[in-house]
């Protein structure tokens, strides 16, 4: 099976991958004696899931503003990724979806500085287009007759969840507990549940497979989103420079067209 | 019976380096959970009343898995073992192809075929009011997809290394086809159907992506121990690592147990 062509091939991937290591590191090299003002080489950002689209759009207009820097997101559930930092991953900025998940890492100390919340998001429910089961409140996820999915309780929209229903006197019987928001929708853009609670901007981004019915209750289950820069940053001025630009007015118009709220 | 002492003689030392290596970084993983285990919660965690219903419900549904793959993978592997057709190859690469597919892609193309708005969910849904996914039958069939190419493998190379010389005595002698795939070939291949349903087995009682997509989570009904040990990590990591060596004992000792009993290597 091991031909020479795969053995070759396989050679070629090692040594790229090595070339690309060598890359990272000299250009974090490069960076760390530049001043505070001058912003280069790559700043790597730690993202929770739901900041993905967002986050994506303001580092292109980051990198437009700062030539010369690279931004590179690594996003996943603000748990998994505080558990990463606390690990010792090499990054520069975490940006959570809850406070809990940012306590992780300022109480192993690998924050550099505090944490600014710089959004809010809130839940909404989720339904196939159109709303064919008519679900206008979250009283109608009561019914037994329905598939609602929610977030497991562990995570951060669950959470929010269990707050809504309390804020709103009911318990919600789901089909299933989802791991991560994302996983809550994927039901009901297949068709397979009847709605899902999840944040406002996961549902905007799905605009078009599924609708979103906002519901009164879920004022009392906000989320809020901070971000700070990391201890063992390898790029301490780009780390800082970033979370300057994501707290600027011009970064937070791009959230709120995306669904969050001002902090 | 001693056995000839030639058969037990030191490897050579170009394979015996790489095989510690190989032994050790399997190895390794499983040490490090153990140093890290907080093992003075484990009382705690073991009578945790959510802990012991995902084990028992990844126990049950690994076993349904296993019958499952038996009843259609032993089939399946004397089709593509004994016989030739039109498009043999291509029905091959597709029966391995849950192998190479990402569990959760696995659990979405369930939903398209079983879902109730699936090309047999559809019709299941309208005829009958059946409605598989997010019920315990949907994680045996997603561990079932994901497992079955195992046990269709094992049971395949098994039947290629088997003599066809002993089935084609028992034809001489009168034996119908299926007698003698009843009484000569599935003896013969025993070894391989037994390495292939441990193989399935594991794989079934593992499984995590596929499950938690078409099947859902929800405790007591379709919350098996991999999904719970994911959500445990969320937010306490030792916990996870606890629930993962009780799974990682339980799963040992089956095997352990079994391999002796049905394999003859023990």
């Amino acid at each position: 099976m091991w031909t020479k062509r795969t053995v070759g091939i396989a050679v070629v991937a090692i040594g790229a991958a090595i070339a690309l290591a060598g890359c990272g590191s000299s250009s974090d090299a490069a960076s760390t004696p530049s001043a505070s003002g001058n912003v280069t080489g790559t700043i790597t950002v730690l993202a929770a899931a739901s900041l993905t689209g967002t986050f994506n759009q303001l580092g292109q207009m980051f990198q437009t503003a700062h030539p010369g820097t690279t931004v590179k997101f690594s996003y996943a559930g603000s748990d998994t990724l505080a558990a990463q930092i606390t690990q010792g991953v090499p990054a520069d900025v975490f940006a959570a979806a809850s406070p809990a998940t940012m306590k992780t890492v300022t109480n192993a100390g690998d924050a550099n500085g505090t944490p600014q919340n710089f959004v809010k998001n809130q839940l909404v429910i989720a339904v196939p287009p159109g709303n064919p089961k008519k679900i206008t409140s979250l009283k109608d996820l009561t019914d037994p007759k329905l598939k609602a999915v929610l977030c497991a309780p562990t995570v951060p929209c669950g959470s929010a969840a269990t707050k809504a229903e309390q804020a709103a006197g009911l318990t919600v019987k789901p089909v299933s507990e989802a791991q991560d928001v994302k996983s809550a929708l994927t039901p009901v853009e297949l068709g397979e549940a009847d709605a899902a609670l999840v944040y406002r901007t996961d549902a905007k981004a799905a605009a078009g497979k599924v609708d979103a019915v906002e519901f009164p209750e879920s004022a009392g289950a906000i989320n809020e989103y901070p971000i700070v820069a990391l201890k063992n940053a390898p790029n301490a001025s780009g780390a800082q420079a970033w979370v300057t630009y994501v707290e600027s007015p011009e970064a937070l118009a791009v959230l709120t067209a995306a669904g969050f709220q001002a902090p | 019976m001693s056995q000839p002492s030639q058969q037990y003689r030191r490897p050579p030392w170009v394979l015996l380096l790489p095989a510690v290596i190989g032994i050790a970084y399997l190895f390794l993983p499983l040490v490090g959970l153990l140093v890290r285990a907080p093992w003075s919660t484990l009382g705690q965690r073991l009578t945790e009343p959510g802990a012991l219903t995902a084990l028992r419900l990844s126990v049950i549904t690994a076993s349904i898995t296993t019958a499952a793959c038996l009843v259609l993978g032993v089939p399946v592997a004397f089709v593509l073992a004994r016989t030739r057709f039109p498009g043999q190859r291509l029905v091959r690469a597709l029966v391995t192809l849950p192998l190479v597919l990402p569990p959760v892609v696995g659990g979405v193309a369930l939903f398209t075929a079983f879902g109730r708005r699936g090309v047999i969910g559809m019709w299941l849904d309208r005829w009958f009011g059946i409605q598989l996914p997010f019920t315990t039958t949907a994680v045996v069939m997603a561990q079932t997809f994901v497992a079955l190419p195992f046990l269709v493998i094992a049971v395949e190379g098994a039947l290629r290394g088997a003599d066809t010389r002993f089935e084609e005595a028992a034809a001489t002698l009168g034996a119908s086809r299926w007698t003698a795939f009843r009484r000569i070939t599935l003896p013969l291949v025993a070894p391989g159907v037994a390495a292939g349903s441990v193989l399935c087995w594991a794989r079934a009682l593992g499984e995590f992506g596929a499950t938690i997509t078409f099947a859902g989570n929800l405790p007591g009904t379709t919350q098996t121990m991999p999904i719970q040990v994911y959500l445990t990590l969320q937010n306490d990591p030792d916990g996870a690592i606890l629930l993962s060596l009780i799974l990682v004992t339980v799963c040992i000792i089956v095997l352990v147990s079994l391999r002796g009993r049905w394999i003859g290597t023990g």
